[in-house]
């Protein structure tokens, strides 16, 4: 007998900029869970990440995503992220002059707060980040300079671990987390994120690559064609996936497509 | 880009919490400007012959002016419905006619408006221990500390008890930077002038504590013309604070000030100012017109002047402190944080003139334009014919929150010297979507993620403020000042 699901995606359909791009998609996760989605350019794993934590631009036209029971479609996205979840943004934004402790700081205790714990000072704030730079081995000379200003794409990525690390989100979607990384950040990286898993976490990974599937190794893979889940599995499917290409997936979609 | 963002413009819509009037019973003259009220004012301040007569010659040239009919500057950017100089009240004072030793000896209505503003003189006293020149309308009405300054020989007095007291030093300052005929304002000003600060630093001495005066315009259709001259001799140091509150009225409120400075031989003064003046409402009714002419001269070998400022109020705001680089190495600066909202304009900007050798400038503006506030910054670096190897550095930023407003740049650049340096840089940006969610994404509010934006834009310049500031500042521009941890 499963538990109630941590996340439940259901008949999820979503526009994008008035483009209708999720079709009905379903999904849920345990938690302690790691799911991977894998699925060619313009089959919606953007729209997907970026409906889950509530961009503006997209629309919900359909459907439910349900986190903790609760359905998170009409809820802010600061409030969405002070609940626990936590988008791993492929493109990490520059913000000069606001610098990146400040920034964090800002945030763990906005979540604190939220959670009606109590918010951290400096120095105790302080002593928690060096401990958590370490685990993605940046320099703590970094954390001074403005968040992302002459990061190269490899440190943008690690200071989105870095951040996840920091504020300890339950939902975690990792949105082509390993594009543009050479292979010692990769590894950092998936590193920081194998530090995450917990019996009380459900982590959804998106990706291209079956390469990062090697570092972090997922319970489920799912394959997303034409905006829904079209083939679900284990890890092997992503092997497959790899070896076959995308073409073998919708190929077959004809048979077994749900309508 | 995609429409306005609603929640933006949740930013800068903040009740004006200063809105209310002192009920004190006032002593003023009729509406108009003639010789008569000239003479008038300059009698109530048992002004000496030299000074009527400095201001009888500035009224007759203003009154001149305005029979020329080019006498308001037209090029500024700025559009408002004529004023009615014949409508105003030259001169208000509160019926505090008795010079109190004490502040507990004031009028407690008075009290309580100062503690409405936030600044009660008392704490100051004892916290800070900043002297406090209080201006109440157009008249000082407390000046603290004055026997601990004097003990270094620092004179920091309002500027009618410096008339009284040092004669000497004002007549031979005064005007001596900004002439009266030097435009149609400060003519005004050099007439009616009410009063204002005046302070001079002796050789040698660093003033120990920051100086500093708040300013508050009360009676409905009086003008604020104040006046302040600030120098400092050789090798002195002076950090000066002006901040300003104003109620809400109805009819537009006219402030004409004057502020002069003199920096002798390696001498500094830091002028700093955090304005707030009323805005208008949102349909731009009712706020202040701020006029000011605002000019420090370096006269001395390697002075230096520097120019601090944030402004988010008034309704008009033409302003452009300026600094006159006429010592070999001397060092002029201009840092700006403007903020126009709903239907605030506001053409501003500063003026560097180089003038002796090796002379530096450093211009920092930092505009932030919202609601369909519009604003222009105007500089002018001229490098004169002797300004050998001088240098400027210009840097104008323009961030524009939502559709609706405007940002100009007309920057000058006039070098009449081969040797001379002179580099500007200026950049436009929206705070993008991307940020704003990002901040989001990560549990910050947007209020408080625009706030963040805006301070990191703004950091250049809200670092060159004094800490006494800091509170002011973050209060306007609605943002939290902090340095990096740890």
């Amino acid at each position: 007998m499963s538990a109630t699901p941590l996340v439940s995606i259901r008949n999820l359909h979503a526009t994008a900029g008035g483009t209708p791009i999720l079709r009905g998609l379903d999904l849920e996760l345990q938690a302690g869970e790691v799911h991977a989605i894998m699925g060619p350019n313009g089959s919606g794993k953007s729209t997907l990440s970026n409906v889950l934590v509530g961009k503006p631009g997209y629309e919900v036209t359909d459907g439910e995503v349900l986190f903790r029971g609760q359905n998170l479609v009409e809820v802010e996205p600061e409030v969405r992220a002070r609940e626990g979840v936590f988008l791993a943004f492929q493109y990490p934004v520059e913000i000069p002059g606001v610098a990146n402790n400040y920034f964090l700081r800002s945030a763990v205790n906005a979540i604190r707060e939220h959670r009606g714990e109590e918010e951290l000072d400096a120095i105790d704030f302080l002593t928690l980040l060096k401990e958590k730079m370490k685990l993605v081995e940046m320099p703590e000379d970094m954390m001074s300079r403005a968040i992302n200003e002459g990061f190269s794409g490899g440190e943008k990525k690690r200071n989105e671990i870095l951040q996840m690390l920091l504020l300890e989100p339950t939902f975690c979607i990792l949105d082509e987390t390993d594009s543009g990384l050479d292979i010692d950040a990769l590894r950092v990286v998936a590193n920081g994120v194998n530090q995450m898993r917990s019996p009380e976490r459900a982590m959804l990974v998106i990706t291209h690559y079956q390469r990062l599937l090697d570092h972090i190794v997922p319970d489920h893979v799912h394959v997303l064609s034409e905006g829904r889940i079209v083939k679900s599995g284990d890890k092997s499917l992503a092997l497959e996936l790899e070896e076959k290409g995308y073409g073998w997936i919708e190929g077959a979609e004809g048979e077994g497509d749900p309508s | 880009m995609a429409g306005a963002n609603p929640d933006l413009e949740k930013l800068a819509k903040q009740e004006y919490k200063y809105g209310f009037v002192t009920d004190i019973e006032e002593d003023r003259a009729a509406p108009g400007l003639t010789e008569e009220v000239v003479r008038l004012i300059s009698s109530k301040k048992n002004e000496p012959e030299w000074l009527l007569e400095y201001r009888l010659k500035a009224f007759h040239r203003f009154r001149e002016m305005l029979a020329e009919g080019h006498a308001e500057p037209e090029w500024a950017k700025v559009t408002y419905p004529a004023i009615a100089y014949d409508e105003i009240v030259y001169y208000s004072a509160p019926k505090q006619q008795t010079k109190i030793d004490s502040l507990d000896e004031l009028d407690p209505e008075l009290r309580e408006t100062y503690d409405k503003l936030g600044i009660s003189l008392l704490e100051q006293k004892r916290l800070n221990g900043i002297a406090v020149d209080a201006v109440f309308d157009s008249v000082s009405v407390a000046t603290t500390f004055k026997a601990e300054l004097e003990k270094q020989g620092i004179i920091f007095c309002s500027f009618s008890e410096a008339v009284e007291n040092h004669p000497k030093l004002v007549k031979q300052y005064l005007g001596s930077v900004v002439p009266y005929s030097d435009n149609f304002f400060a003519c005004l000003n050099a007439a009616v002038f009410s009063d204002g600060s005046f302070a001079y630093i002796p050789k040698g001495v660093r003033c120990p504590m920051e100086l500093s005066t708040y300013f508050r315009i009360n009676a409905a259709g009086t003008g604020q013309f104040e006046r302040t001259l600030l120098i400092a001799d050789e090798d002195a140091y002076v950090s000066y604070l002006e901040g300003c509150t104003a109620p809400q009225r109805d009819e537009n409120q006219l402030h004409a000030a004057v502020v002069e400075l003199v920096a002798l031989d390696r001498a500094e003064i830091k002028y700093s100012t955090v304005q707030n003046w009323y805005p208008g409402d949102k349909n731009g009714v009712g706020g202040i017109y701020n006029f000011v002419t605002k000019r420090g001269a370096c006269r001395g070998f390697r002075s230096k002047i520097s120019w601090t400022q944030v402004e988010t109020g008034s309704a008009i705001t033409w302003k452009y402190p300026s600094c006159l680089l006429i010592g070999d190495e001397s060092v002029g600066e201009f840092y700006s944080v403007a903020m126009t909202n709903n239907k605030q304009q506001a053409d501003t900007g500063t003026k560097m003139i180089h003038i002796g050798k090796n002379t530096t400038s450093t211009i920092i503006s930092k505009g932030i334009s919202a609601g369909e506030g519009d604003q222009s910054y105007r500089g002018l670096v001229r490098m004169g014919p002797k300004a050998h190897h001088a240098r400027n550095y210009s840097q104008c930023d323009s961030l524009l929150m939502g559709d609706g407003c405007g940002a100009h740049t007309f920057p000058y650049l006039e070098a009449s010297n081969p040797t001379a340096t002179v580099e500007h840089e200026a950049t436009t940006s929206k705070i993008s979507d991307d940020q704003l969610f990002f901040c989001r994404q990560r549990g910050i509010s947007e209020e408080d993620a625009v706030s963040m934006i805006v301070n990191g834009f703004c950091r250049e310049v809200l670092r060159e403020l004094p800490m006494e500031f800091a509170v002011e500042a973050q209060n306007l521009l609605a943002v939290s000042l902090e340095g990096s941890v740890g």
